[in-house]
């Protein structure tokens, strides 16, 4: 089995990241928004597991596990929000949440 | 008794009534009458009597006494000279005249106040600005140097203010304690500028030590004793009511009646008198002001005398002749006669004391009712208080043998052969000794004589406070003349002897100074005879329909200076503050506000609150600082 260069992970994590990113920005409806943020969390540990075998260290998995259990309580948080949002507003459209504009 | 129990005593002086004004303004209407008077007039008590044990220990081997209390503050004049205003007492002859003055007349004034206002629901906060007038009153008067004088200065001030405006729900009494307050500040500012030159002058403001250095350092004639006394005399002109600035003192009898004893009587207005006489090593450097302040005194006591003739009420009577006897006080200093001043400042202190109060006495008597045409042939329902007043006229007047006519006499006596008054102004003196006389033949029979003008039923106070207190003043005005020779010693010291030179004087000043107030009494017996007269049966009298004409109505209104002032200060003041309600200063002020405002519209047009927004601007911002540590990292490698 061949090694993968670091640099390869780092570029696939980057373009994950980017992607989520961009979902972020374009997407309307808060779902989406917390899928995307998913996927940004999914590029960081990535990230981190390249790092931990690139030097053989363990401390990239640990931090991947951290990354997914806070991702976990996220999305439950997240997800009761929606569905306290879906009741009030009777949409998840994020825009409408503007109420602390200056 | 120890020389230390004597410096604590004289320490604490100002403390007693301190403490029961911070006590009565604590607990406030808490308090009932009882604790609050005993609270009040107790700690006066203890003033006194501390004061006059302080007073015995003063003798002719040791006539001063110092207690330093603490280090108030430095006054830097450069970088190497500075001086420490002190926390500190001094007692002599002069100041120990005023805190007999102060702290006696001040505990019988109290004492009558507790009866007076006794149904006043303000009770205790009125108790509590008596108290604290003495405080400051006491502070002034026992002041070693200048600025802690002008502490209690600003502070008798104060309490004046407060107590004028003291029914402060009726709009008459409000303005006429900012009038008092607004007037009086002009020379006080004059003050506090003469204090300035003198601290830039001679670099210190302790008082001793400034007679001291003005002395060496000047010679009579010089020009900055010259300003300096001139500005430190309108101080006094402001405080003791004197002519440009006399005209907030009438107004000030909107103040409850033994306010009028003590503030505007007996004590503070006595203040201004009580600075020239302090100040004196720099006044006697300036001779030509001492001529002004002779000329002030001659006029002011001519003005109010005439106005007084002319007052209907009971209280604006006595306060013009509060500002004439003012008048002559300041006519003793400015003829060199400080003694003499001092003196009448005290016997005056206790007869204006006794006539204020009597005439409070009267007027809760009368339901409140001040104006003369509408009291009379009280001297039948009122025996007790009329004869009281009548003492006190007695000696206001001058008849020989009350207190008055000791001061008085002394003071006129000095005036023909002074280097600076003369014989003019010793015409003025008797002159005004001649309108005291009718103006108060003319109160006396308007008030004590004729029939009966008033309407409603008498309600005499059975107080024996009020009774107790009353009487004691009128002992002290019939007896005050006693004290003129152990005053005198005591004065030695403070003042500078000046040699009476009475060779060239005309044999026949004193018999016509002592037959004045006769010639004045007589000539109102008979002019004011309708006064006097009981017309039963002719209610609508023509004399009492108190009609007046335009000479009186002009003279009522002090002479017009009310008026004069009107339009040559008020109303342009006025007008000029309302032609500049938009400040240019203001406006530049304002810029600052303005370029906040921009600033604010600005960043607020930032905060959109649409949370997409935001994370593209943290991704922007996250993007250009990669993008500027990318450059970073390739300008390295390639260099």
């Amino acid at each position: 089995m061949s090694e993968i260069p670091l640099s390869h992970v780092l570029i696939l994590a980057s373009i994950l990241f980017t992607i989520g990113f961009v979902g972020i920005i374009a997407r309307k409806n808060t779902l989406f928004i917390l899928m995307s943020l998913e996927v940004m969390l999914n590029a960081v540990g990535v990230a981190f597991i390249g790092a931990g075998s690139a030097w053989q260290q363990a401390d990239g998995q640990v931090m991947f596990v951290l990354v997914l259990t806070l991702a976990a309580a996220e999305v439950a948080v997240g997800l009761a929000l929606l569905i306290q949002m879906q009741r009030r507003f009777k949409s998840l459209d994020i825009d409408l949440l503007s109420k602390l504009k200056g | 008794m120890t020389h230390s129990i004597t410096e604590m005593l004289l320490a604490s002086l100002p403390f007693y009534p301190l403490i029961s004004f911070l006590l009565l303004i604590a607990f406030g209407k808490r308090l009932s009458w009882h604790i609050a008077s005993t609270l009040s007039v107790g700690a006066m008590a203890l003033s006194t009597i501390s004061s006059f044990i302080v007073i015995n220990q003063l003798s002719s081997q040791s006539p001063v006494l110092t207690v330093h209390l603490w280090n108030w503050f430095e006054l830097s004049l450069t970088e190497s000279s500075s001086a420490q205003i002190n926390m500190s007492f001094y007692l002599d002859g002069l100041s120990a005249v005023m805190i007999s003055v102060v702290t006696g007349i001040g505990l019988l004034i109290h004492m009558f106040a507790a009866a007076y206002m006794k149904d006043d629901e303000n009770f205790t906060r009125f108790m509590a600005y008596m108290n604290l007038f003495i405080v400051a009153m006491l502070i002034l008067v026992l002041a070693d140097n200048l600025v802690l004088l002008y502490l209690g200065w600003e502070g008798v001030g104060l309490c004046s203010f407060l107590l004028i405006g003291f029914w402060y729900k009726e709009r008459a009494n409000v303005l006429a304690a900012r009038k008092a307050f607004i007037v009086t500040r002009v020379g006080d500012t004059a003050m506090a500028i003469g204090l300035f030159m003198l601290f830039k002058e001679l670099g210190q403001l302790n008082i001793n030590d400034l007679s001291e250095s003005a002395s060496t350092l000047w010679i009579v004639g010089d020009e900055p004793p010259y300003w300096i006394a001139l500005l430190l005399l309108g101080g006094a002109v402001g405080k003791s009511a004197q002519l440009p600035l006399q005209t907030w003192l009438p107004d000030a009898m909107a103040g409850p009646t033994p306010v009028s004893a003590l503030i505007h009587a007996a004590t503070m207005v006595t203040a201004g008198v009580y600075l020239i006489a302090r100040m004196n090593g720099i006044f006697l450097l300036a001779p030509e002001v001492m001529n002004y302040v002779a000329w002030l005194g001659a006029s002011t006591l001519l003005l109010a005398g005439v106005a007084a003739l002319a007052q209907n009420d009971i209280k604006r009577v006595l306060a013009y002749s509060t500002m004439s006897q003012i008048g002559y006080m300041m006519l003793s200093l400015g003829a060199g006669a400080f003694s003499a001043g001092v003196f009448h400042l005290m016997t005056h202190a206790f007869f204006k004391a006794l006539l204020f109060l009597t005439a409070g006495a009267i007027i809760l008597a009368l339901h409140h009712q001040q104006n003369l045409f509408k009291m009379g042939g009280l001297l039948k329902r009122l025996p007790f208080e009329t004869a009281l007043f009548a003492i006190g006229l007695v000696c206001l007047m001058a008849l020989p043998g009350s207190s008055g006519f000791f001061s008085k006499e002394a003071i006129i006596a000095q005036l023909w052969s002074s280097n600076t008054a003369g014989p003019l102004l010793w015409y003025c003196a008797i002159f005004g000794a001649l309108l005291t006389s009718i103006y108060s033949c003319r109160l006396f029979f308007l008030a004590f004589l004729g029939e009966r003008r008033f309407d409603h039923e008498l309600q005499p106070s059975s107080s024996k406070l009020l009774k107790l207190s009353l009487i004691a003043l009128a002992v002290l005005s019939i007896i005050g003349g006693i004290f003129a020779n152990t005053l005198d010693i005591s004065l030695l010291v403070v003042f500078p002897s000046n040699s009476p030179s009475n060779l060239n004087e005309p044999h026949w000043l004193h018999s016509v100074a002592i037959a004045t107030p006769f010639v004045g009494i007589i000539f109102s017996w008979f002019y004011f005879s309708d006064y006097r007269n009981s017309n039963h049966g002719n209610s609508n009298n023509v004399v009492f329909q108190d009609k007046p004409s335009a000479l009186v109505m002009f003279c009522r209104q002090g002479l017009g200076f009310d008026q004069l002032y009107d339009v040559l200060l008020v109303k342009p003041y006025c007008y000029l503050a309302r032609l500049n309600r938009r400040d240019f200063f203001d406006q530049l002020i304002m810029l600052n506000a303005w370029y906040v405002d921009i600033c604010h519209d600005v960043f607020k047009s930032s905060q959109t609150g649409k949370i997409r927004w935001y994370a593209a601007a943290i991704g922007l911002a996250t993007a250009l600082l990669l993008l500027n540590l990318g450059i970073e990292y390739l300008s390295l490698e390639a260099s």
